[in-house]
């Protein structure tokens, strides 16, 4: 099984088209459902649901409630490596970027794991470059013997693995995929991703399902909105959202929405997502999908983060640093600015989160799993 | 009325409504929500305790005198419940255990057979058992052979606060199966809870609809007060219903008179 052929088939599709010909009736219809299925998630995603956005949000807000509660899970991400093969244009880690590259030895990823620990968190991101030579399974294997005496629950976003490189990590105690396919536009993903393991579009695509075939309890995908046309790309998401609930439904499968930031290099985002825009994929997603993960990272600013806390939001990062040592190492780079993945926009604290969260009425959720040894 | 206690695994309870930790927006309204409810008994999923937090654990907030049940939230096979379970025993949680095993994260439907499979194992460990299944009567029955000391079967999806959408079924478990009958997931409001009551249930768990009311504490005690008065109504056995007005003889009533 695969998703590529249902994505090479909706990507021949005028889909421009089947998004401007929906009309007000079709969006009524789909907001009077209580299951959706492909053609309403198009209806909501399209431009004739915009002027529906606050119906939308009151289903959308209390589909949340009821699932999830007022609650809110917090992660943080640890980078452990960004050594780099491939040329992403649009990343600040691409292999053609002159930025001091390191990875963490295991007495480092022990210090981080520390200083991580300190502020309560206990779900944790780890991430690294495409670098295999580097970081490589063998080392991945190794750190978690360290982060698993502090992290009950720890989920990789890596380069892309075969199953069994997976299940590998899912008997190490990792429980948890992060991959996002960047764009669902083959044609395009073939001009932003120039040379590097990477530039294998089915291999990434199909990445997700290997993690659910692999024993992962979560896998989280996306795309990076604004590389291409963010319409297209957020209901490809959510038709792969679909394709892997149903054929694994013993797996969360969760979806993240990252817009593009300003990053180092000359690639900026061709598209850009309005707030209003974002706020209009989340609702979609949540209406689609009830029980559906949606993280909201550091990419967004405090207000708008805060804003669209009930509108669907189940998962935020907290107390993030998108470079590698970030969270225990002191800036000593030369200029005096240690360069990460993107630039962040959230720089609050893991405390002062909490803190906006209950003041909101959520209560910040530290540990949501136990790794689950067997005692016998 | 004669004192009714509730004996479960050699435990006597005077509430016959179970409460949950799950969804609260702080949790430090848990012991404010046990009190007005009257409830005795607690479920924690065992995947939110933790014991070393600085940040606030859960467990810090039931109250002493709660009989707590750790559930197995989160396991998706026998094999993990059993885990879970025992995890939850070497964490000082106790032997009270309720099963919950779901592989299907969409309806979030339990999974009967690797539930009796999962049952049967933990018995023969000593827990007691309360394991979580649909409204089905030869899951139930397999759960009494697997030693369980109670069966919860749900009165609709849970967290969907849809009610007892599964009133047959339930009442077909409470008439054949000889173990205490627990309603446990989906009841929305506390009249739901109290027809499940006067139907003969035993107890009924309610989470959800008291965590995200409005008011949770308020509706923690409408839940208290309706669990009691469907058990009360149950003791004292409702009149048989009819469908139009009833003089008292009106046919007969000729053959009394002088």
């Amino acid at each position: 099984m695969s998703f590529y052929p249902i994505c090479t088939e909706y990507n021949a599709l005028p889909l421009n088209e089947r998004f401007e010909s929906v009309t007000e009736s079709d969006v009524r219809r789909a907001l009077g459902k209580t299951v959706l299925d492909a053609e309403d998630l198009l209806s909501l995603m399209s431009p004739a649901a915009a002027p529906f956005v606050e119906e939308m949000a009151q289903k959308a807000s209390q589909l949340t409630l009821q699932y999830f509660g007022r609650t809110i899970q917090l992660f943080t991400p640890l980078y452990l490596s960004n050594f780099c093969t491939n040329h992403c244009v649009y990343c600040g880690f691409n292999a053609k970027n002159k930025i001091p590259r390191s990875q963490l030895e295991l007495a480092q990823v022990e210090e981080e794991a520390k200083a991580i620990a300190a502020t309560g968190l206990k779900h944790l991101l780890i991430l690294t470059g495409e670098s295999r030579a580097k970081a490589s399974p063998d080392y991945l294997d190794s750190c978690m013997t360290v982060l698993r005496k502090y992290f009950p629950s720890v989920s990789i976003e890596i380069y892309s693995m075969d199953q069994d490189e997976y299940a590998r990590l899912v008997d190490s105690g990792v429980d948890g995929l992060t991959v996002f396919q960047e764009t669902y536009d083959e044609e395009l993903y073939a001009t932003l991703h120039l040379f590097g393991p990477k530039k294998n579009f089915r291999y990434r695509l199909d990445a997700p399902e290997r993690g659910c075939k692999a024993g992962m309890r979560v896998v989280n995908i996306g795309a990076l909105l604004g590389l291409g046309d963010w319409r297209k790309d957020a209901y490809l998401t959510g038709l792969h959202v679909a394709y892997l609930q149903n054929l694994y439904p013993e797996v969360d499968i969760a979806v993240s929405l990252p817009r593009m930031r300003p990053h180092a290099g000359e690639f900026q985002p061709t598209s850009i997502v309005e707030d209003r825009d974002m706020v209009q994929i989340m609702l979609a997603f949540r209406l689609f999908s009830p029980r559906l993960g949606i993280t909201i990272s550091t990419r967004e600013s405090v207000q708008f983060r805060e804003d669209i806390l009930p509108l669907g939001v189940t998962k935020m990062s907290a107390g993030v640093s998108t470079a590698v040592g970030g969270h225990s190492q002191e800036d000593d780079s030369q200029d005096g600015d240690t360069v990460g993945q993107f630039d962040i926009s959230d720089e609050r604290t893991v405390d002062e989160m909490c803190e906006a969260l209950r003041k909101q009425g959520y209560q910040p959720v530290f540990k949501d799993w136990e790794f689950i040894t067997d005692l016998q | 009325m004669s004192e009714d206690i509730f004996e479960i695994g050699g435990f006597k309870l005077e509430s016959r409504l179970f409460t949950g930790t799950g969804k609260y927006a702080d949790d430090s309204i848990i012991s404010d929500v046990c009190e007005a409810s009257a409830s005795q008994v607690i479920t924690v999923a065992l995947r939110r305790v933790d014991l070393e937090s600085g940040t606030g654990n859960v467990m810090d907030y039931i109250p002493k005198y709660m009989k707590l049940l750790p559930n197995t939230s989160g396991a998706r096979s026998a094999d993990e419940a059993i885990r879970i379970a025992r995890l939850a025993r070497a964490m000082g949680c106790g032997d009270w255990i309720k099963i919950e095993v779901i592989s299907d994260n969409k309806y979030l439907l339990p999974d009967g057979y690797e539930t009796a499979k999962a049952t049967e194992i933990l018995a023969n460990e000593g827990f007691v058992v309360l394991p979580y299944i649909n409204a089905d009567l030869y899951v139930a029955r397999s759960l009494v052979d697997a030693g369980a000391a109670a069966v919860m079967p749900l009165g609709a999806p849970i967290g969907t606060n849809r009610g007892l959408k599964t009133r047959e079924m339930v009442r077909i478990l409470i008439e054949e199966i000889d173990l205490p009958i627990i309603v446990d997931a989906g009841i929305g409001n506390p009249s739901e809870a109290c027809e499940a009551m006067e139907m003969g249930a035993d107890a009924c768990l309610v989470n959800t609809a008291i965590a995200t009311a409005g008011n949770p504490v308020l509706m923690a005690r409408a839940f208290g007060r309706a669990v009691r008065a469907g058990r009360e109504a149950y003791l004292a056995g409702a009149g048989a219903m009819c469908r139009h007005a009833k003089a008292s003889s009106p046919l007969t009533g000729f053959l009394s008179e002088d």
